[in-house]
C-alpha cells in the first residue's frame, strides 16, 4: 500500500459519496468557486497525491472541520489535508506563506535550541509571575505578533496575555512563565511540516518538565489544541493537563466581582476551541456573567460558526477577506457592538478585515478577545 | 530571491577566526549605485558581505529579513535612498516602517539589534558605503557569531 493509499484509508476519504454536503458548508467554496472539498476527495480516490499536491488550492483549505462534521460517511477531511500537504512538501510545494513566509522564519528560528529568546518583557511589576511551579501560563506567540500586527491593526496583542496574569492573580494563582518557551508548533503541523513541529514540540516539553508544570493554562486556542492533543498523539501520555482559560473562568465564576459593562456582544467561536476542542460553553457562561452586557448569537454559531478565514499564516487571499468582512457583517447584523472572540489569530484576522473598506466604509465594529472584556469588567 | 539568499548563506567554511557573513539589501537607485561607485573608485573595504539588488528599500519585506537571520547570517544590512530622494517617492518610509518591526521581532527573538542596521546610501556616496561596511562588519564581529549560524542552516 502506497502513502497515498495509506492517508486516504486512515481518514475514510474512500467512504466519500460525493454528496457534496462538504462543499455547500465550506466557508472558501462559498467564495472561490473553483475550491471544492468534493473535488479534493474525489481527486484524492482517482490520481492520488500527485495530483492534489501540486494543486496550489490545496494549501487554501483552513482545516476548520465544518465539513468533517456534516460528512454522513465520516470523512476527515481537514486531516486528509494535512496529510496531502506533508506529501506536497515531500514534492517541493509548500503554498503561499502570507507576510512574506516573516512568521514561518520565526517559528522556524525559535526551533533553533541555541537561541535565548527576551520574551518576557512584557511582564510588568504589578503582574505576578515565577520561574518554576505547577501552573503554566502558556503565552504562545503573542509577544511576536505584538512586534508584527501591533501598528498596523492599532491594537496590542500583549494584552491578551497580561490580562490573563491578571484573572489568574486575581484566583490566587501565581503562573510560570517560561522565558524559553517555543512557539507551539501548531501552524508546522497543519502545513505539513513536522520536522519543525517536532523539534518545537522536543523543546517545548523539555522546557515544562525542566519547570515542574502540571497544569498549562493558555489564551490561546490554538495552543491548547496542540499541547493537549496533537503532543501526546505524536509524544505518547504527557505529564500535564491544559486549560483554556476560558474554563478556568467559568469554573470559577464566583470568585470575581465584576462592574457593569454596558454593550451588546456577540461571540465568533474560534474552530480549533469548538469543533476540535468541543469547548462552547464555557467562553459563553463567562461573556454572560458579566453584568450589563447583552449577549446575542450569531445564526452560525456554536458547532457551525464560521471560520475567521485564514489559518497557519498561508494563502491569505481577497477569498479570505470576503469570509472575513461577511463574518463581520453577521455579527454587526445582530445588532452586536462588540465581536468577542477567543482566539489571537481570529481577531488579527478581523481587525484586518475591518480596516479594509470596503464600498468606502468599513463595517465597523469593535473586535475583543474574551479574556481582555472579561479583565476590562473586573472590579 | 530564495536561491540567491540561500547560496550566499550556504558557504560554510570552518576557519577559527571568526568572519562574520553579512547580507546586504541594496536598492537598485541609490544604495546599489553607490557600492558600484565604491567599486569603481577603488576603495578598499571589508569582503565579508554579498549584496542583493532589490528595486527600493521599501521592498525589503520583514519576511526578506528574517529568513537571511534564519538561514544564519550575522548581520543585515537594509540601505536605500536617502528621505526625499526615493525614486518612488515613499519607499524608503516604508523601508523604515518595515525595519522597526524587523528590530523589535530580532530583539524578542534574543538576537542584538546591532545585528540589523538601516542605512541610507545615494549613488554618489562610494566612500561612504564602503566606510559604513567596514564600520557594520567591525560592530557585528564584536558580537560574534549569530545563535543561528550554525544550528539551522541548511545541509
Amino acid at each position: 500500500m502506497d502513502t497515498t493509499t495509506a492517508y486516504l484509508k486512515k481518514n475514510r476519504v474512500f467512504n466519500c459519496l460525493e454528496c457534496g454536503k462538504c462543499t455547500a458548508v465550506c466557508p472558501i467554496s462559498r467564495f472561490n468557486g473553483t475550491y471544492s472539498p468534493r473535488r479534493f476527495a474525489s481527486r484524492g480516490i482517482f490520481y492520488g497525491s500527485g495530483d492534489i499536491g501540486k494543486d496550489n488550492l490545496l494549501w487554501s483549505c483552513l482545516t476548520c472541520k465544518q465539513c468533517s462534521l456534516v460528512c454522513p460517511a465520516n470523512v476527515n477531511y481537514s486531516e486528509f489535508m494535512r496529510d496531502a500537504r506533508v506529501e506536497a512538501r515531500a514534492m517541493g510545494f509548500s503554498g503561499n506563506p502570507s507576510h512574506s513566509g516573516a512568521l514561518h522564519y520565526i517559528m522556524e528560528m525559535t526551533a533553533s535550541p541555541d537561541l535565548k529568546q527576551q520574551r518576557t518583557g512584557w511582564i510588568t511589576e504589578d503582574l505576578k509571575t515565577c520561574k518554576e511551579g505547577e501552573i503554566l501560563f502558556f503565552v504562545g506567540c503573542l509577544p511576536y505578533y505584538q512586534d508584527f500586527f501591533s501598528k498596523d491593526l492599532d491594537f496590542s496583542p500583549i494584552d491578551i496575555a497580561k490580562d490573563s496574569i491578571k484573572i489568574l492573580n486575581h484566583l490566587g494563582i501565581v503562573p510560570v512563565v517560561l522565558e524559553d518557551e517555543r512557539c507551539c508548533g501548531h501552524d508546522f503541523y497543519w502545513s505539513g511540516d513536522l520536522e519543525n513541529f517536532m523539534k518545537l514540540a522536543e523543546l517545548n516539553l523539555k522546557e515544562f518538565e525542566k519547570a515542574g508544570v502540571k497544569t498549562i493554562v493558555t489564551a490561546c486556542p490554538e495552543g491548547a489544541l496542540t499541547l493537549k492533543k496533537l503532543y501526546p498523539e505524536q509524544f505518547g501520555a504527557v505529564s500535564y493537563s491544559v486549560l483554556h482559560l476560558s474554563e478556568l473562568i467559568a469554573e470559577n465564576l464566583d470568585k470575581f466581582k465584576l462592574n457593569e459593562i454596558k454593550s451588546r456582544i456577540t461571540f465568533q467561536d474560534p474552530c480549533r476551541l469548538g469543533r476540535y476542542l468541543d469547548i462552547y460553553e464555557a467562553p459563553r457562561k463567562v461573556m454572560s456573567a458579566i453584568p450589563g452586557a447583552q449577549f446575542r448569537e450569531m445564526q452560525r454559531s456554536g458547532k457551525k460558526a464560521v471560520c475567521c478565514g485564514t489559518s497557519a499564516w498561508t494563502n491569505c487571499d481577497s477569498y479570505s477577506k470576503q469570509i472575513q468582512s461577511w463574518r463581520l457583517k453577521e455579527a454587526k447584523g445582530v445588532g452586536a457592538d462588540i465581536l468577542v472572540t477567543a482566539c489571537p489569530k481570529c481577531q488579527i484576522h478581523f481587525r484586518c478585515a475591518n480596516k479594509n473598506e470596503e464600498n468606502g466604509k468599513n463595517i465597523d465594529i469593535e473586535i475583543q478577545d474574551l479574556v481582555s472584556l472579561f479583565a476590562s469588567a473586573l472590579a | 530571491m530564495s536561491t540567491k539568499l540561500s547560496s550566499i548563506t550556504k558557504k560554510k567554511t570552518s576557519e577559527k577566526k571568526f568572519t562574520p557573513r553579512i547580507v546586504v539589501f541594496a536598492c537598485n537607485w541609490c544604495s546599489y549605485a553607490g557600492a558600484d561607485n565604491a567599486g569603481v573608485s577603488r576603495i578598499q573595504y571589508s569582503p565579508n558581505f554579498r549584496i542583493i539588488r532589490t528595486m527600493c528599500s521599501g521592498r525589503v519585506t520583514p519576511g526578506m529579513v528574517l529568513k537571511a537571520f534564519k538561514l544564519g547570517a550575522d548581520g543585515v544590512l537594509v540601505s536605500g535612498c536617502h528621505l526625499g530622494d526615493c525614486h518612488y517617492i515613499f519607499g524608503n518610509h516604508r523601508a523604515i516602517e518595515n525595519f522597526e518591526r524587523t528590530q523589535a521581532i530580532i530583539k524578542t527573538l534574543g538576537l542584538e539589534e546591532g545585528r540589523l542596521r538601516l542605512e541610507w546610501v545615494s549613488a554618489a556616496e562610494g566612500p561612504r558605503f564602503g566606510q559604513l561596511i567596514d564600520e557594520f562588519v567591525g560592530e557585528v564581529t564584536k558580537l560574534g557569531p549569530s545563535p543561528l549560524n550554525n544550528s539551522n542552516r541548511r545541509k
